[in-house]
């Protein structure tokens, strides 16, 4: 008896009770007692229960334990299916351990209009479709847990919608396009369960060998595109840089470290393990994708000043990392290379685990400067450093693992995706030779770009001096978020020290996957084993390395140098004297050389607007200068589309003129028509 | 051979950090000659860095832990990749963690450290020297890597001792197309990675210019003498980095006294002849202007695109 099973109960079990406390609880216990805002702390420790429940049940499957139920009663006709194994196991332990440190970071975090009674109860039902979609072993149960995942998240993304208009704009996105995304997805599935002959995975397993190359092809498209838009793929992405942002923080931290992943995970399980693999067009179409993501979303990160829209693109490239991960190994599975094939997807994995270990703690931070300031523009951030130094330096730890340097946890995952694409070229043909190298390129330029990303949220942001009265006031979170956040903070440490850990757990992910290709992890350190070649990464030895390095560098210089005593001087900078606020670098101006670099691509939008004095025309008042740079793709995919919809619903207007005879007149002749159409075909 | 192995270590760091002043001061000599100066003499960056260590150590008002830590990491990343580097012997007790994705992470991390204290001084000189730092790093990544790509198809690793043990066993490496066209490639990555002329130049006086000196334009006393022998062990190590890669003639494969000693003299020279040719090719050479420099940069980012694919064309696989 494993300890899924039970796990899985309880964290139903939770989540039922936070749902109900969320429902019936008041808002407020009386002033002077304990917990002040009692719903949401009651709420807030069944969910991070429930994330720990979710976090027990992967570890025992990660650790090779399997589970299944099936609860015919549950669901008319269908019935509910789950089966546990390793590779859900993952993406549970992931969900469940994201789950457990935003909930208590939810604890302290009080935005407007997130202690509503709806917000409250809908928070642990969102947080147990994270765990279980993973865990459902039926196209009915897959489904609707994916829906029960989608609605829950749309109420919460829409908690602060009385405050501003933006969050309404920013729910209507989501919604319209995480439900483009079920019609594929049901459209995909329901294909695959009519030809396999059957609903439940078991079934579709043993039935898509049976399959046409063209409805394989065709169930994995719809299926992958469906699954890509929820991972924030390009083109796909648009709903994420407006919902991560909008929805409080907490909840984003959810959506960008949990719910997004579950793109990765359902492309995995379909088109390894269900469709049993594929040809090689459908890893280049993941693997292309995942490129493009990864450096659009970085750009666009890049240009970004809102810090959690900044946040929100990055995403959409640590994503595309991972499918670069998934459609490689698909690539090296279709050409008989299990090991290589092993390598990728275990790289791919793992940066699903970095990505959401340091998604959620900078998603975290980023909610706390929010908490403190009210402020999410980079621009009038500043000097947070001061006034919220465990804030700043949490924030740190998080953007270490994000740009992929070491000693961050970004790094050990990036570095093994690399492997995996330089030893990939042991496949033969020409397809290799230039898909690999290209992929190296995109992912060393979304490293180099996340390098900048990050140097300017963090020294635009925190560094410095304030550049607004609010980030001036700022004061430090209360100590369940720093909590929540120093659980992230020693789960990314301990991801960037001891990555070995999870190495049996990767491996049999990868082997539920269909993907054996034995052990790539080991240990402490990282060691890539294939058939010649050996290659060994100890990302603890390097920290240790550059720790005694610091420490030695410092102990000369205080040894050789006469005084020690640090004495404090007034900025220099060239005899200006010293600077305003205004005068220091913005995270606008610092993006400004990349953005000129990158203008074909970009394509920025700018307005000079003179104003000259009445009397006269070569006298300028005054001189407004604008400068945009908007999101290209959706200017070009999504506006057109939009304007033609709501251009012909326009001109259906027309139609209804408000005459009642003329509506009569449209059902006669619609009747009419239809019987002349029976006749016809009969 | 661990003792030969640990000592040969230990010497690489050393020599590194002693000898990287006296390259900047041989660096500068050869550049006043040319120029028809009479020059300060090689010794004198070692002066220079004796001088700022006597300084009192100052901290500018508003500023914070980046800004005193980064001299810190800048040297301390030189000094780690300074041990990596098999510069004179292959057989060290760290042969098997030196991956060059690592050594190249490594260099970017100091830069990064450094950046991050130049915006954290809220000057505008600081943030303006950090975001065309990091434009330039963000723009010299792909080139790196897929120059490592290149360099790693024949020995089948990234692992760097491997790869120059390669190349001293097969000769034949280093003049292939692959090997010449990684060189070159590497070679201007190495100009900007650096901050050396035609992408920065290390010794303008005027601001709105600089790269690398506006970040550290608030520096002073100890701290600035660490920022100048940190970017001096960088040119080094890297100097070193691309004789190691395409003149590996001389690096000990075994842990011979005699072999490693030898390694040593023929590093010193090798870094040195590089160092003056560098030095005589900036005499001519005038700086790019900032939004040339993506120019260069992705022209040498095809060198190593043209570098991996000859490799794997010109191999007849």
């Amino acid at each position: 008896m494993s300890a899924a099973g039970p796990a899985v109960v309880v964290a139903a079990g939770l989540a039922g009770v936070g749902a109900l406390a969320g429902v019936f609880l008041p808002e407020r216990w009386q002033p002077r007692l304990a917990p002040r805002r009692l719903r949401a702390s009651v709420v807030g420790v069944c969910t991070a229960g429930l994330g720990a429940a979710g976090l027990v049940a992967g570890a025992a499957a990660l650790g090779g334990a399997r589970w299944s139920a099936d609860l015919p009663g549950l669901l008319p006709l269908a019935g509910v299916h789950l089966a546990v194994d390793a590779l859900s196991g993952l993406f549970m332990a992931v969900a469940g351990a994201v789950v457990l440190a935003v909930a208590v970071y939810g604890i302290g975090y009080a935005g407007h209009g997130t202690d509503a009674r709806g917000v409250q109860a809908v928070l642990p039902v969102f947080a147990l479709s994270l765990v279980l979609v993973p865990a459902a072993a039926s196209v009915s149960s897959f489904l609707l847990l994916w829906e029960l995942m989608a609605v829950t998240s749309l109420v919460l993304v829409l908690a602060e919608h009385r405050e501003r208009a933006s969050v309404r704009e920013a729910g209507v996105w989501y919604a319209v396009m995480t439900h483009l995304g079920l019609v594929l997805l049901l459209a995909g599935l329901m294909l695959f369960a009519a030809r396999a002959g059957g609903e439940t995975f078991t079934v579709l397993r043993a039935g898509a060998g049976g399959m046409s190359p063209q409805a394989r092809g065709t169930v994995f498209v719809l299926v992958s595109a469906a699954f890509a838009s929820k991972a924030g793929m390009v083109p796909l992405h648009a709903w994420l840089p407006r919902a991560h942002p909008e929805a409080p923080s907490h909840v984003s931290a959810l959506m960008s470290a949990a719910m997004v992943n579950l793109g990765a995970y359902g492309i995995v399980r379909v088109g390894f393990d269900l469709l049993g693999g594929g040809p090689r067009w459908w890893w280049l179409m993941v693997l292309g994708g995942g490129a493009v993501s990864a450096v659009y979303g970085i750009l666009q990160a890049a240009m970004a000043s809102d810090l959690k829209r900044l946040l929100a693109y990055s995403t959409s490239e640590n994503l595309g990392l991972v499918f670069i991960g998934v459609g490689a190994a698909g690539m090296f599975a279709d050409a008989g290379n299990q090991k290589l094939a092993a390598l990728a997807l275990t790289a791919a994995l793992l940066h699903v685990v970095n990505h959401a270990a340091f998604k959620a703690l900078l998603f975290c931070a980023a909610g706390s400067v929010l908490r403190a300031t009210g402020l999410r523009d980079l621009d009038q951030l500043g000097g947070l450093r001061a006034k919220m130094p465990a804030t700043a330096g949490l924030f740190t730890v998080g953007a270490l693992g994000a740009v992929a340097l070491p000693p961050g946890n970004g790094f050990v995952s990036e570095w093994l995706l690399l492997q995996s694409l330089i030893h990939g070229f042991a496949v033969p043909g020409v397809t290799t030779a230039i898909v690999l190298p290209l992929a190296v390129a995109a992912i060393a330029l979304s490293a180099g770009l996340a390098a900048a990303v990050f140097v300017k949220a963090l020294g635009v942001g925190f560094f410095a001096r304030p550049r607004s009265d609010q980030a001036a006031a700022a004061t430090e979170s209360p100590p369940s978020m720093l909590a929540g956040m120093g659980l992230l903070a020693a789960g990314c440490a301990a991801l960037a020290l001891v990555p070995g850990v999870l190495g049996d757990g990767l491996s049999r992910a990868a082997a539920a996957a269909g993907v054996t290709g034995g052990t790539i992890l080991s240990g402490g350190s990282l060691e890539v084993r294939l058939d010649r070649i050996s290659t060994v990464l100890s990302p603890l030895w390097v920290a240790a390395a550059l720790v005694a390095g610091v420490l030695a560098v410092s102990a000369l210089t205080r040894l050789v140098s006469r005084r020690r005593r640090r004495t404090n001087a007034r900025l220099w900078d060239c005899g200006g004297g010293a600077p305003t606020a205004r005068m220091a670098y913005t995270a606008t101006s610092f993006a400004e050389p990349l953005q000129r670099v990158f203008d074909d691509v970009l394509a920025p939008e700018q307005d000079v607007d003179v104003t000259p004095v009445r009397e006269s025309a070569y006298l300028v008042e005054r001189v407004r200068f604008q400068r945009r740079v908007p999101d290209r793709i959706e200017h070009r995919l999504y506006r057109p589309v939009l304007a033609a919809l709501s251009g012909a619903g326009q001109a259906a207007r027309r139609l209804a003129g408000g005459s009642v005879h003329l509506y009569l007149g449209y059902g006669f002749f619609g009747l009419v028509a239809l019987l002349v159409a029976l006749t016809v075909i009969q | 051979m661990n003792a030969v192995g640990t000592a040969a270590v230990a010497a690489q760091v050393v020599l590194v950090t002693a000898g990287a002043p006296l390259l900047t001061g041989l660096m500068r000599q050869v550049r006043a000659r040319m120029e028809g100066r009479a020059g300060a003499g090689i010794g004198q960056p070692w002066r220079d860095f004796r001088k700022l260590l006597r300084k009192e150590p100052i901290t500018p008002v508003g500023t914070g832990p980046a800004f005193r830590t980064a001299p810190l990491l800048l040297v301390a990343t030189a000094a780690v990749i300074a041990a990596l580097v098999p510069l004179a012997s292959t057989a060290t007790p760290v042969s098997r963690n030196a991956d060059l994705i690592v050594v190249v992470a490594l260099l970017a991390l100091g830069t990064v450290a450094l950046a991050l204290a130049g915006l954290d001084t809220g000057t505008a000189f600081g943030g303006m020297g950090a975001s065309r730092e990091m434009t330039v790093i963000a723009l010299v990544e792909p080139t790196i890597l897929l120059a490592v790509f290149a360099l790693s198809i024949p020995a089948g690793t990234t692992n760097l001792p491997a790869i120059i043990a390669g190349r001293i066993h097969d000769p034949a490496r280093l003049a292939s197309p692959a090997g010449l066209l990684a060189a070159v490639a590497l070679a201007v990555v190495t100009l900007a990675e650096t901050g050396r002329l035609p992408v920065d130049n290390p010794s303008t006086h005027l601001e709105l210019t600089m790269i690398h000196e506006a970040m550290i334009l608030e520096y002073a006393g100890p701290d600035l003498a660490l920022v100048e022998l940190g970017a001096q062990m960088r040119l080094t190590v890297l100097l070193g980095l691309l004789a190691s890669l395409f003149a590996p003639w001389g690096i000990a494969t075994s842990a011979s006294v005699a072999a490693v000693v030898l390694a040593f003299v023929l590093f010193a020279v090798k870094v040195a002849l590089l160092g003056a040719a560098l030095a005589a090719a900036e005499v001519f050479w005038a700086k790019l202007r900032l939004f040339r420099v993506p120019e260069l940069l992705a022209g040498s980012f095809l060198l190593a695109l043209l570098a991996v694919t000859a490799s794997y064309f010109l191999t007849g696989e």
